[in-house]
């Protein structure tokens, strides 16, 4: 199915539909997420059976601050479409979408993992990229690159850019 | 930690004809152990040689790749995506090159679209050699490790005859490649697409009939067509459940759709089966290989013209690799201040990419390689995410490990052919 023709199609039940360079993009509240990849996959049009990727960005200065991307695929028929949720900058979470598509498990602890949104109901939701007892979630765009503490007899690793000889 | 594998068994029960179940063993099989290619760690609870809980743990090879790339310019993505996966790394760099030209709106020149083709296919061969080499080690067939280590070799001499460089090569830039093949280089290929089908006989008879790598690897690791799609695993293990995916075929790109292939299935959906289609894959890509050689007699540029956009500097394959070509210097140093300016704003500002999101997919050698690239119309990328094919597939370990062997878990994992760099980036 063509962009369009899909797009039109999605906008049966999700009305907040975009295309742009080919890509079609759905924006749902966290609420619909689950309704929504429900319809999406039974839908025999659609059939959206294949979960590629699940992520985030994180926009400090806008609201919602985050929005997480689920990148669906149809094994059939062989397109594409971005489903979006928006989370509020203190309200990060949202259903996790594992009983649904079980691939989402390790791409859902890895958003946790770098971003700090938390998925209700994952079954597991630990730290799997970043050591257990890590402090902070680097992909955030407050969290600056370097300064990492090396917890090795204590020493610390300055920025770049505040190292000083020594 | 307890755990209900053989319900029917009442370890209490006198009368019970089974031997009672024994306490189980929990035990860690790496994160250094040679058979776990590179840094994976199993968590494998077992009783006796029976595996009945696996947990693969991964991230020690995090290095921030996406995070870095946030503070670097667009062209300079190129050079840290392509160390993600390093045994396909101009697959990393195609995806994310492709996408950021999608987000530009701009298309590479055709030779350099056969260029990218026919290093990719090479790349595709070489990282099969490698699976078979390694998977053959990890199996005791370690003549097997010799001879595709040997013809990989030849595939890394090409590399660096034409990007300077064995791995990462950062060969597919923006707006096209960085250099056209060098003299010798067609001639070199030539040589080895006559070498390689012999090999590859050579392979399939130390191997095929052997009893032993079919006793680890026929009706080991079965996965299902409806698992591996639920558990969004691709490429080789999803084509050996009999599913005909392949996004070469499926989402064309640079051209694919003109290549003549075929997508090599198979439905018995153990290792076997995967271990016959990366031998049908590796005669595949050679046959897309002679196709881009035949294309490849026109010349033609390489590059985009559009100055905005093109990499400034004219490079040069020397005796240490890429670099600026004499000529090149001595025109913007001595010659032309316009020419310096340009070359100044583009090295160090560089290209400016209008707002937007694109994911751009690539079959990688281990299926699905997808790039989620968010501009917000500066410099540097908002936001790189690579989904890695390893990094999907691994989740499968648990569902095809238990309830087998222990020596079962080697032959898993070695068929998934899961590449740490790509899977903790």
């Amino acid at each position: 199915m063509i962009a369009a023709e899909l797009a039109e199609r999605v906008r049966t039940h999700l009305p907040d539909v975009v295309v742009a360079r080919g890509e079609v993009t759905a924006v749902v509240e966290r609420d619909d997420l689950l309704g929504a990849l429900g319809w999406l996959r039974s839908d025999e049009a659609l059939a959206f059976d294949f979960l590629s990727s699940v992520t985030a960005t994180d926009w400090p200065e806008r609201e919602p601050r985050y929005w997480v991307a689920y990148e669906l695929s149809s094994m059939a028929h062989d397109h594409r479409l971005r489903l979006k949720v928006g989370l509020p900058a203190d309200d990060a979470h949202l259903p996790s979408v594992v009983p649904l598509f079980p691939t989402a498990d390790w791409h859902e602890r890895e958003t946790y993992d770098l971003y700090g949104i938390v998925f209700d109901g994952h079954p597991n939701l630990r730290r799997i990229l970043l050591p257990d007892g890590w402090e902070g979630h680097p992909l955030r765009k407050t969290e600056e690159i370097g300064g990492v503490n090396t917890r090795y007899k204590g020493a610390f690793i300055p920025p770049v850019d505040r190292r000083t000889a020594p | 930690m307890s755990f209900d594998f053989r319900p029917d068994i009442d370890p209490r029960d006198p009368l019970s004809t089974e031997e009672p179940r024994q306490e189980t063993m929990i035990i860690n099989m790496g994160p250094q152990h040679p058979s776990t290619h590179g840094v994976l760690r199993l968590l494998l609870e077992l009783d006796g040689e029976t595996v009945i809980r696996c947990e693969p743990i991964v991230g020690y090879l995090h290095t921030g790749i996406e995070k870095n790339t946030e503070y670097r310019t667009w062209q300079q993505g190129v050079t840290f995506v392509t160390r993600a996966d390093y045994l396909a790394p101009f697959f990393n760099e195609l995806a994310y090159t492709l996408a950021v030209e999608r987000l530009l709106g701009i298309e590479a020149p055709l030779r350099a679209q056969v260029l990218r083709v026919l290093f990719c296919e090479l790349n595709r061969i070489a990282s099969h050699l490698v699976w078979l080499a390694t998977s053959g080690m990890e199996l005791g067939a370690v003549s097997v490790m010799l001879f595709g280590f040997r013809e990989r070799e030849d595939l890394l001499d090409i590399f660096e005859m034409a990007t300077g460089l064995r791995m990462n090569h950062a060969y597919v830039r923006i707006g096209g490649v960085v250099l056209d093949l060098p003299p010798g280089a067609t001639d070199a290929i030539d040589d080895f697409l006559d070498m390689l089908p012999g090999r590859i006989r050579e392979y399939e008879s130390l191997l095929s009939k052997n009893p032993i790598w079919v006793e680890r690897n026929a009706g080991v690791g079965i996965l299902s067509a409806e698992d591996a799609i639920a558990l969004g695993v691709t490429g080789p293990t999803l084509r050996a459940a009999g599913v005909a995916k392949d996004v070469r075929r499926d989402e064309p790109y640079s051209g694919y759709e003109t290549y003549e292939f075929d997508v090599i299935t198979r439905e018995s959906a153990d290792c076997y089966g995967r271990f016959e289609i990366r031998m049908d894959e590796m005669r595949e890509s050679m046959r897309i290989v002679e196709q881009c050689l035949d294309r490849l007699r026109e010349p033609g540029p390489v590059m985009i013209e559009d100055p905005k956009v093109a990499w400034p500097s004219r490079l040069e394959v020397g005796p240490d690799g890429i670099g600026n070509s004499p000529a090149y210097v001595k025109h913007i140093m001595e010659e032309s201040m316009e020419a310096l300016i340009h070359h100044f704003k583009m090295v160090t500002e560089g290209v400016r990419v209008p707002a937007g999101e694109v994911y751009q997919p690539v079959e990688s050698p281990r299926g699905e390689l997808g790039m989620y690239v968010v501009s917000d119309g500066e410099h540097r990328p908002y936001r790189v995410r690579i989904r890695d094919p390893s990094f999907v597939n691994l989740q499968a370990v648990p569902t095809m490990v238990q309830g087998a062997l222990v020596a079962d878990a080697i032959a898993v994992i070695a068929s998934l052919d899961p590449i740490m760099g790509g899977v903790d980036r």
